[in-house]
């Protein structure tokens, strides 16, 4: 039964090809809690994917197993947030309880146990997901009784991008409509799309996954390549330790993202539209599909849109569970059905994008943040943030925190402010530092808690906004602890393609771990230099270059972590 | 057409066409940047990095091999960075992959004064020798991940598509569908993996024989019992 009707979900994308295939793995996956060689078989030959292709992306991507499974998956975030907060302890103790010596499955095939990199559930650390249940404040009996207990608290003076969070049923298109919904569409089309360039220009708007690069100049880049088929990518592969805001996004007001890519396919000339969501994000995935439904059944998805002559589809994708996919050019290999390795630039996405087409790839905030630009107009966008980073900006605030949750600025805000808004560091212990930007970013020193919040004045003060992570360690902290752990994140999530990297993310989780347990050895702080400068000179694409800038910061601001 | 960009390389002006990698530039004027990855039948993927220079103004280093020049490029072949990065990069690579019969190898860490002990108690990819054909074996703790052999295996010359990298990061590795013995793969035993391994982690079957000490009848013999086996397996 099962097997007959996964034979007929082949045979239904078997013309689309190669690019189904991660779509086809995952529901082999839920299906047989694994891919067999024989499932793997069909699969190839239904899409016309060679067989070695196919092991490969199995490998590449961590929600994806060659080997049986269990009735039951539970992941244990053990990202630097949780970590901090007792997710390696929970570990531990659900290995003992299920007479586990190491992670995988039971011996009656209940249950399979397996550390996660961050689920993006930092604000409720310690975190996990069992099956598609997220969870959070993890004890081994939740574990084993799973219930949805994550509700993300969302903290704004003025409410701009979050407005509708909390306020609106996520599903109802109808309390969209009612809520100023689908009002920026129009206003788009109004104005053409030469104007909505100039408008973009006018606003400043920049991008929210983590470069703030100027979203005008990708999507003038592609709307002036020549080709008749453009797409946009909306990217949901939100993986940044430390972050959550694209969830808490995705999860409360999906069509506001629904509508900035739709304002995206006007403006460049697209008709088509991508959202690549984490495979470990099962809600967002559920929610926003819902949305696409909905919003196809009203007439703002498909042909012709509102009597326009504008024709315009959304198609959800999930990931597999790698976190260099958030990479743009890896996004569109995972897309395309290959390993999500990144790609050399040039050439760019604006013209050699999502099958070597021109296409616009912006983060879920970006979308949310044009359909506001084209709602309330330049200059009342402009109104909020800074000359240099205009608008709303959302910020992921965990860790030794008394408030974590998202805490949205529209004006000039410096990190000490932030983080007196967010009641302090827990328990009144004292402040150790703030790793901001994620594990892409660097740690800050206590002396630097007066620097503005803006793209402009991290620049200055030699940090990086990043996604606007913010986890925060207490005295109490173990920051050795926390270094391990990013070693190990990214020594986890390399891809492999480039020598710096592939090598550099393992020397370093070596180095760190021999820091932690304190067996250092002779010369290891130069070496750890060495190995984390040319990651960060050589690599090929963000994820290496990044990979050494937390570790590199603490070593200037905490070399006594490192004897 | 045929219009040249000038450039300035370790101080030196130089006149180049514009359509020319860095590569290529360095080339004309002798001062080729090293390379590991790059062989001339298999297209570049910038993977190794040991090609890397500096370019006045960028962030990050620039693998000469991939990246096109511009007008008024101002290089440097020798920086410290540069230097740095050349030099840690053989230092991991040795520290995890057998060299010991990539004498290329060998020359740079010579030319770069890599210290061939530089990480010590580091993970390695040491493993048994996979010995499943009549024609080749293959070595993959001398492996070290430039990719030839899937390119030749595929699009960049026989589309045969028998092999492909698997796992992820330092777990990477060449793999088969499944871990299948080559036998049972789509593999026709061309032989161009074998040719463009710059490392010897793949090396042919005579080869492998003859360093275990067989003399030629031997080996011949050897040779015609697995092709037995492996046609009577069919």
């Amino acid at each position: 039964m099962q097997e007959q009707s996964f034979n007929d979900f082949l045979r239904e994308i078997a013309p689309q090809g190669r690019t189904m295939l991660l779509p086809a793995l995952l529901e082999a996956q839920k299906e047989f809690g694994y891919i067999s060689k024989e499932m793997a078989t069909e699969i190839g030959n239904a899409l016309k994917v060679p067989f070695a292709d196919i092991s490969g992306v199995i490998e590449f991507y961590s929600m994806l197993h060659s080997e049986p499974t269990a009735e039951t998956i539970i992941r244990v975030c053990t990202s630097p947030s949780c970590s901090a907060r007792g997710g390696r302890d929970v570990h531990q103790q659900i290995l003992t309880e299920l007479d586990l010596l190491k992670d995988g499955a039971t011996a009656d095939g209940k249950y399979f146990v397996e550390e996660a990199p961050c689920l993006g559930l930092c604000d409720k650390a310690p975190s996990a997901l069992v099956d598609e249940t997220a969870l959070g404040s993890i004890t081994p009996e939740l574990l084993l009784n799973p219930q949805d207990n994550v509700r993300t608290e969302v903290y704004a003076k003025e409410s701009v991008i979050t407005g509708r969070i909390g306020e609106v049923d996520p599903f109802s298109l109808d309390d969209y409509l009612a809520n100023e919904g689908f009002l920026s569409f129009p206003n788009a089309v109004q104005i053409g799309p030469e104007k909505m360039l100039d408008c973009m220009a006018d606003s400043g708007i920049l991008g929210r996954g983590g470069a703030s690069f100027p979203t005008k100049m990708k999507w003038a880049g592609a709307a002036e390549a020549p080709g008749e088929q453009k797409y946009i990518v909306c990217n949901s592969d939100e993986a940044e330790p430390g972050t959550f805001k694209d969830r808490v996004i995705l999860e409360n007001d999906p069509f506001s993202v629904l509508e900035g890519m739709m304002i995206g396919g006007y403006a460049i000339g697209a008709s088509k539209g991508f959202i690549y969501v984490r495979g470990e994000y099962p809600k967002v995935q559920k929610t926003f599909q819902a949305a696409i439904v909905s919003a196809r059944a009203k007439g703002y998805l498909g042909e012709n849109i509102l009597g326009s002559s504008f024709d315009f589809d959304i198609e959800l994708r999930s990931g597999a569970g790698a976190y260099i996919c958030g990479e743009e050019t890896a996004l569109f290999e995972s897309i395309e059905g290959k390993r999500g390795f990144p790609r050399l630039k040039p050439p760019f996405p604006t013209t050699h994008g999502l099958y070597q087409k021109p296409t616009v790839i912006n983060n879920v905030e970006t979308f949310a943040n044009i359909s506001l630009l084209f709602r309330i107009g330049v200059d009342a966008y402009r109104s909020y943030g800074t000359e240099k980073s205009s608008g709303p900006w959302l910020f992921s605030v965990s860790g030794d925190i008394a408030k974590p949750g998202i805490y949205e600025i529209t004006n000039p805000t410096t990190l000490r402010e932030l983080l007196e808004w967010a009641g302090g560091v827990k328990d009144g212990a004292a402040l150790q530092t703030v790793l901001l930007g994620g594990a892409a970013g660097k740690f800050v020193h206590p002396d630097q808690l007066d620097v503005r919040l803006t793209q402009e004045d991290a620049h200055a003060a030699g940090l990086t906004l990043g996604s606007g992570a913010v986890v925060v360690l207490s005295e109490n902290a173990d920051l050795k602890q926390t270094l391990a752990d990013l070693g190990h994140f990214f020594a986890h999530e390399s891809c492999g393609k480039c020598y710096p990297c592939q090598l550099g993310t393992q020397r370093q989780a070596e180095i760190l771990d021999r820091n932690l347990t304190g067996s250092v050895i002779e010369g290891d702080f130069t070496r750890l230099e060495d190995v984390g400068w040319t990651m960060t000179d050589a690599s090929l694409c963000g994820l290496g270059q990044t990979a050494a800038s937390a570790v590199l910061s603490a070593m200037e601001h905490f070399p006594e972590q490192f004897k | 057409m045929n219009k040249t960009f000038t450039l300035t390389i370790d101080g030196q002006s130089v006149d180049a066409p514009q359509d020319s990698t860095i590569q290529q530039v360095l080339e004309s004027i002798n001062k080729p940047a090293p390379l590991i990855c790059a062989h001339e039948a298999t297209t570049p993927e910038g993977l190794c990095r040991q090609c890397v220079v500096e370019v006045e103004g960028w962030r990050v280093l620039a693998p000469s091999c991939v990246t096109k020049i511009n007008e008024g490029m101002v290089i440097h072949t020798a920086s410290e960075r540069v230097i740095r990065s050349r030099r840690t990069i053989l230092e991991m690579l040795n520290a995890s992959v057998d060299l010991s019969e990539a004498p290329e190898l060998q020359a740079q860490m010579d030319e770069f004064g890599a210290d061939r002990e530089r990480f010590p108690h580091a993970k390695t990819r040491e493993q048994d020798v996979k010995d499943d054909n009549p024609f080749f074996v293959r070595d993959y703790e001398k492996c070290l991940m430039c990719w030839r052999c899937v390119q030749a295996c595929g699009d960049d010359i026989q589309y045969t598509y028998s092999i492909s990298v698997g796992g992820r990061g330092f777990e990477s590795k060449i793999s088969t569908f499944f871990d299948s013995p080559m036998p049972e793969t789509s593999c026709v035993f061309c032989g161009n993996c074998v040719a463009v391994c710059p490392t010897n982690a793949l090396k042919s079957k005579t080869e492998f024989f003859m360093e275990q000490g067989l003399d030629y009848d031997e080996i011949r013999q050897e040779k015609r019992a697995e092709k037995k086996k492996m046609g009577g397996g069919k």
